[in-house]
């Protein structure tokens, strides 16, 4: 008992001290839904400075993506890789974005078995904060890979027609696209047991929708039953509009159908996600 | 009739085959701590997080302070605060950020958040620790930084689930200081243990559950007396007058007597509602009349285990059944 070789952490609960904390001051109102978000949302910023390591996978995951089918592919399909990069940085940068956004589901699956889960549902807040909160978190990371692929393709040759202005509304887009997407993800990380499972599920949605897509070649060349998918696919819409703002001749239609798309993702998911928060 | 804090009747919630919860009926006076003492498995957790608005009801009622948990869920849940049976913090967060986020989470703004974060490091002595990830906090630590969380706004009732199981000694006495000084507040403390010495020392009423319902409820004296006030532990000299010992006990005391895994100590409950310690000094009088000689011996309270068995006929635990 004499030899205690801990450094004065001997804690004893002091009444006082206790006292102060526990008088019943007036409690503040419950927070705004915006403000309980944006709360959530700089938790999400506080794990990504706390864990700097996974903002890898927004960097050099589409850094890899846009040098190798430019030079891949270019040669082959367009005559030279700057020809091609011209047709293909705009898709390469939605699909890029868009699998990123899985990585939200692996997020949400990972903490919801923790304890601090069951601590924010029972706060007396606006239900969806905390999902709305992952979803502001991640839109950083869709804008740091969006502006990586932006530069390297800059450096490689880009010369989009649109101009700055034309390049920023397409960003915008497909951020406003990948948060609403964002809610298939959300609902899969409340619907799956483990981490694995919400990345096996995931791509197998990913992979079609971003791969059977006007992505890397004109849906022209391939056969009348893939035209009907592909042609339906929001990919193909996305980086049809996306192509159209960068390249200067802004589609309104092609715009407006991915704002539709947009708005149907977090009717449908986000209620769906909403629906497996208030049963888990 | 005082006010209650809770009210439950024919509470159910059923898991795939297992009803977890089977009929539970629990009225918790405002106001004091109050124990709910059970084995694993017994149904605590589950009844806690439904009253807590975490898991809906498959059946019966349950209010908070009036409030229904399902219908009226928003307005239990501004009045109740809950510290999990695993640590209900951010692990990769840092300890004043957690308590900085539940802070703003609950209403306050800025400033006051961190102001609110830093009296409540001091209070609870962490402050030291204020800038490390939660991940590096020892589970003394832990655990009083979530309790630091679940009072932030002063709630009217704390759910407190298992608050002290996996940890030291000293870090329980600390909790159970820190439960103490939090009721003198005002605070009503809904207590889950699965040690009848926790739910004793602290509570003022206590339920124990089995299976899902209430098995028994009334104050530590009446439990304990419904039970037997405790035991009495013997150590032998000799492993060879065991069975001599053995038969001596139960004659005198009129219980069963236990064989523990040492070779020389037995356990005997003392069940009179009286004198124990008279009790327990006449059974070691028969001893050495019998000739057989006491290394040591110590009264205990009654275990878990015991009250368990006391009420149902069988071991709290079932592996210990097997």
């Amino acid at each position: 008992m004499s030899t205690t070789t801990e450094s004065g952490t001997a804690y004893v609960p002091a009444s006082e001290a206790l006292a102060t904390v526990l008088a019943p001051a007036a409690k503040p109102a419950r927070p705004s839904a915006w403000s309980a978000s944006m709360t959530f949302g700089w938790r999400a910023m506080l794990k990504i400075k706390h864990v700097p390591e996974q903002l890898f996978d927004v960097t050099a995951f589409p850094l890899m993506m846009t040098l190798l089918f430019t030079y891949l592919f270019g040669g082959a399909l367009a005559g030279s890789p700057t020809e091609y990069l011209q047709f293909l940085l705009p898709g390469i940068m939605v699909t890029s974005v868009v699998m990123i956004t899985m990585y939200t589901g692996l997020e949400v699956n990972k903490d919801i078995d923790k304890g601090v889960f069951d601590r924010f549902r029972t706060l007396p807040i606006w239900r969806p904060s905390t999902m709305v909160g992952y979803l502001l978190g991640d839109l950083l990371r869709y804008t740091i890979a969006s502006t990586v692929i932006l530069l390297v393709g800059l450096v490689m040759g880009f010369r989009p027609q649109g101009g700055l202005a034309g390049v920023l509304v397409g960003i915008l887009l497909l951020l406003v696209f990948s948060f609403a997407f964002s809610w298939v993800w959300t609902m899969f990380g409340l619907l799956m047991r483990s981490e694995k499972a919400v990345m096996g599920v995931s791509m197998l949605v990913l992979f079609p929708l971003t791969f059977l897509s006007n992505v890397y070649v004109d849906p022209s060349t391939m056969p009348g039953w893939l035209q009907v998918f592909v042609n339906a696919n929001p990919i193909s819409h996305l980086v049809s509009a996306v192509r159209s703002l960068m390249g200067g001749t802004t589609d309104t239609g092609e715009i407006i159908w991915v704002l539709v798309a947009s708005a149907a993702f977090i009717a449908i998911f986000g209620s769906l996600t909403m629906r497996l928060y208030n049963r888990k | 009739m005082p006010d209650l804090a809770i009210h439950t009747s024919g509470l159910v919630k059923v898991f795939g085959d297992t009803r977890a919860v089977d009929g539970l009926d629990l009225s918790v006076p405002a106001g004091a701590v109050y124990g709910v003492l059970g084995p694993n498995g017994a149904g605590k957790t589950t009844a806690v997080r439904m009253l807590a608005t975490l898991t809906r009801p498959d059946g019966g009622e349950a209010t908070v302070f009036g409030h229904d948990v399902v219908r009226e869920a928003d307005a239990v849940r501004s009045r109740v605060s809950l510290t999990g049976q695993y640590a209900s913090v951010d692990e990769e967060m840092t300890g004043a950020e957690n308590l900085v986020l539940l802070a703003r989470l609950l209403g306050h703004r800025k400033p006051a958040a961190r102001e609110r974060a830093d009296q409540l490091l001091d209070a609870f002595g962490l402050s030291e620790a204020a800038g490390r990830q939660a991940k590096t906090y020892s589970g003394g630590m832990r655990r009083r930084l979530d309790i630091a969380a679940s009072i932030l706004n002063t709630p009217d009732l704390l759910f407190l689930d298992e608050p002290t199981t996996g940890l030291d000694p000293r870090s329980r006495n600390q909790v159970w200081d820190i439960v103490r000084i939090v009721v003198a507040h005002g605070t009503t403390v809904l207590l889950t243990t699965q040690y009848l010495e926790e739910a004793d020392r602290l509570a003022q009423r206590i339920a124990v559950i089995d299976h899902g319902r209430v098995i028994a409820e009334g104050t530590p004296g009446e439990l304990k007396s419904s039970v037997g006030s405790g035991s009495i532990h013997v150590r032998l000299r000799d492993a060879a007058t065991r069975p001599d010992a053995e038969r001596v006990l139960a004659e005198s005391l009129d219980t069963p007597v236990y064989l523990e895994a040492d070779p020389v100590a037995l356990t005997a409950r003392i069940t009179g509602t009286g004198d124990e310690a008279a009790q327990a000094a006449r059974a070691l009088a028969h001893l050495a009349e019998a000739g057989i000689v006491v290394d040591d011996f110590s009264l205990g309270q009654p275990s878990l285990d015991e009250v368990f068995l006391s009420l149902t006929d069988r071991p709290a635990t079932e592996e210990a059944a097997a």
